[in-house]
């Protein structure tokens, strides 16, 4: 009697549930996974330094310039209008792939760190003032700390930090009530932490600084292409994200922005493309997105970050997302199995990358000798000096991941810091 | 292990950087030159006494934190440098800089380098070139300084001494 029902329910699921992904067939996709380095086959672990690219991705570039490129908004012929309308379908895209109201909610920049210094240097310069607060975390890159560094110092205003609680990595944000007061202009701060790999509550943030009045920015960078960022379900004034980290090529970036932000702020870069019109001493601007992409912008960039976010959504980030936790949660296991490794960021809940130490091993030694393993780590401070130093430690070593990564990879890092434990204890 | 990575971190070299030689601060130093390097936060900070009369580095000693190949090219360094006059410590950085730069051929090596020339095997390592120069750039600084003290930052792109 069960049984055909046993049978229907299985075969209701395999309806339901996602296709099984391939991801050996996604990794092939990539042409530069498929090489040695000092004679191994490499591992690329620095994807969330930057993302290596799909042969779409490549080719879609490579057409562009091949049928289409010309200047944009500028000739009335046909090429023209092609590179017109594959820059602003990258737009359009863009403001999907966020889940934006408009396509005009976008403005293309060189990368996050672009992004967020044409906050500070527009909507910054205007609106914060002396004695008002700025709000940031000790997580932050320094993309995201410097421009606000810079401009509490040019007017007089202060930078606040919410505390990171220790190696664990996370916010500690029963300090938030005392941080988050009316005094707060603006709030930035990191989705995913690019060292600790915490995933910070960004809705929940943002919903507490609307509360006060403050703008939100929120850097992207390490999450847009690895879960789903949905700008409306965030809530944020300003999102922001690099192409190269999410397939797509380097120099270009996204800067999301609400429309009432954008409507009082001055203009960042002036010259062509931004302008309505000019006299000899005076001229008129666009509104954004326009207005804020002076000069000739970087339409292939645009035509490659497009087939990324194809490529992304055809994959599915939920899909991306666990795929990536998976790897960084077993990472973290094996090496919390490991004597003398020091583990950064939350044993839970974490995003796909590891940072790490070991005992008595500088991250540049255990860097340079994983690389002769064929294994690409990044060693350093991550763009992070003042979290590092905090943690008194100058540095430390990271492996991230991305989907084309895979659990063989994990065990050859494993195989290859057992091996440099084993060299420098000698 | 492979054998490049064997060549950059013999056992010399690993001695050297756990049992730094010289290591600690020098009592009344002539100069003393802290130069750290921002891209990975190692910092040496070498002092030197000079013997005003004969003008030759009667001490040496030097502090600080680094990788490996850091701390055992300045360990070394602090060995060779002892007893030598202020232009023979200048020729000698200048044997160093030839070598781990990778201008001097291999071959040419002056032989007067002594150990340091275990250090050779970092020239292969264009990223690791700024480690092993840090505790030299203070040499450089301290040779340039006849008392008192300094600071500095090496430039993350300049690879010369
Ligand atoms: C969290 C975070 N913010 C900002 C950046 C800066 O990105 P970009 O160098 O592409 O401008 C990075 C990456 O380097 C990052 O990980």
């Amino acid at each position: 009697m069960w049984l055909p029902l046993f049978a229907a329910s299985m075969h209701d699921l395999a309806k339901h549930a996602p296709a099984a992904i391939d991801w050996a067939a996604l990794r092939r996709d990539f042409p530069i996974l498929n090489q040695e380095v000092h004679g191994k086959p490499l591992v690329y672990l620095d994807s969330a330094a930057s993302s290596q690219k799909p042969r779409q991705v490549i080719d879609a570039i490579v057409h562009y310039y091949e049928h289409d490129h010309s200047n944009v908004h500028r000739g009335i012929h046909e090429l023209s209008n092609r590179a017109t309308a594959a820059y602003e379908g990258a737009r359009e895209r863009t403001a999907r792939f966020l889940n934006a109201n408009t396509p005009e909610e976008i403005v293309f920049t060189r990368g996050t760190t672009e992004s967020i210094n044409l906050v500070a240097a527009t909507w910054g310069e205007r609106h914060v003032g002396a004695g008002d607060h700025i709000l940031i975390t000790e997580l932050e890159h320094h993309a995201n700390l410097i421009p606000w560094q810079q401009l509490a110092r040019r007017k007089g205003a202060e930078l606040l930090y919410i505390p990171v609680q220790g190696d664990n990595g996370r916010l500690d944000l029963s300090r938030l009530d005392e941080l988050l007061t009316p005094k707060v202009k603006l709030f930035a701060f990191t989705h995913i932490s690019n060292t600790m790999g915490t995933v910070n509550p960004a809705a929940e943030l943002c919903r507490r600084a609307r509360e006060v009045g403050a703008v939100t920015l929120v850097d992207a960078a390490q999450s847009a292409g690895h879960c789903l960022v949905d700008v409306q379900e965030i809530g944020c004034d300003f999102l922001v994200f690099s192409g190269h980290k999410i397939l797509g090529p380097t120099g270009i970036g996204v800067l999301y922005g609400k429309p009432e932000r954008f409507a009082e702020m001055p203009p960042y870069q002036t010259g062509g493309e931004m302008i309505v019109s000019v006299d000899w001493h005076e001229a008129k601007f666009k509104p954004a997105p326009h207005g804020f992409e002076a000069g000739t912008p970087h339409v292939a960039g645009a035509v490659g970050l497009h087939a990324a976010m194809d490529y992304l959504d055809d994959v599915g980030r939920r899909n991306i997302w666990e795929h990536d936790r998976d790897l960084a949660a077993y990472t973290y296991t094996r090496l919390s199995e490991l004597p003398g490794v020091r583990l950064f960021g939350p044993g839970t809940d974490r995003a796909g990358l590891v940072s790490f130490l070991l005992e008595d091993v500088h991250a540049h030694d255990l860097v340079t000798m994983a690389d002769g393993h064929g294994i690409a780590l990044r060693g350093g401070h991550h763009c992070n000096q003042p979290l590092h130093r905090k943690l008194g430690v100058k540095s430390s070593a990271r492996a991230s991941f991305y989907f084309y990564n895979t659990r063989e990879e994990v065990d050859k890092l494993i195989e290859s810091v057992e091996k440099i434990r084993a060299f420098f204890a000698r | 292990m492979d054998v490049d990575f064997e060549e950059l971190y013999q056992s010399v070299i690993l001695d050297h950087s756990r049992k730094p030689r010289n290591f600690g601060p020098l009592p009344d130093p002539t100069v003393t030159v802290a130069g750290d390097n921002p891209t990975c936060g190692d910092e040496i900070a070498l002092s030197l006494k000079i013997d005003p009369q004969a003008d030759k580095v009667a001490g040496v000693g030097f502090t600080g934190s680094g990788c490996s190949i850091c701390m055992a090219s300045a360990s070394l360094m602090t060995l060779k440098v002892k007893g030598k006059t202020r232009a023979e410590a200048g020729a000698l950085l200048n044997d160093f800089q030839g070598m781990i730069t990778g201008k001097t051929p291999e071959a040419e090596i002056p032989k007067a380098l002594g150990d340091l020339r275990l250090l050779s095997g970092v020239r292969k390592f264009p990223q690791r070139v700024k480690c092993a120069t840090l505790g030299w750039h203070a040499l450089k600084g301290a040779l340039a300084q006849t008392e008192g003290a300094a600071k500095f930052s090496v430039d993350p792109k300049d690879a010369d001494l």
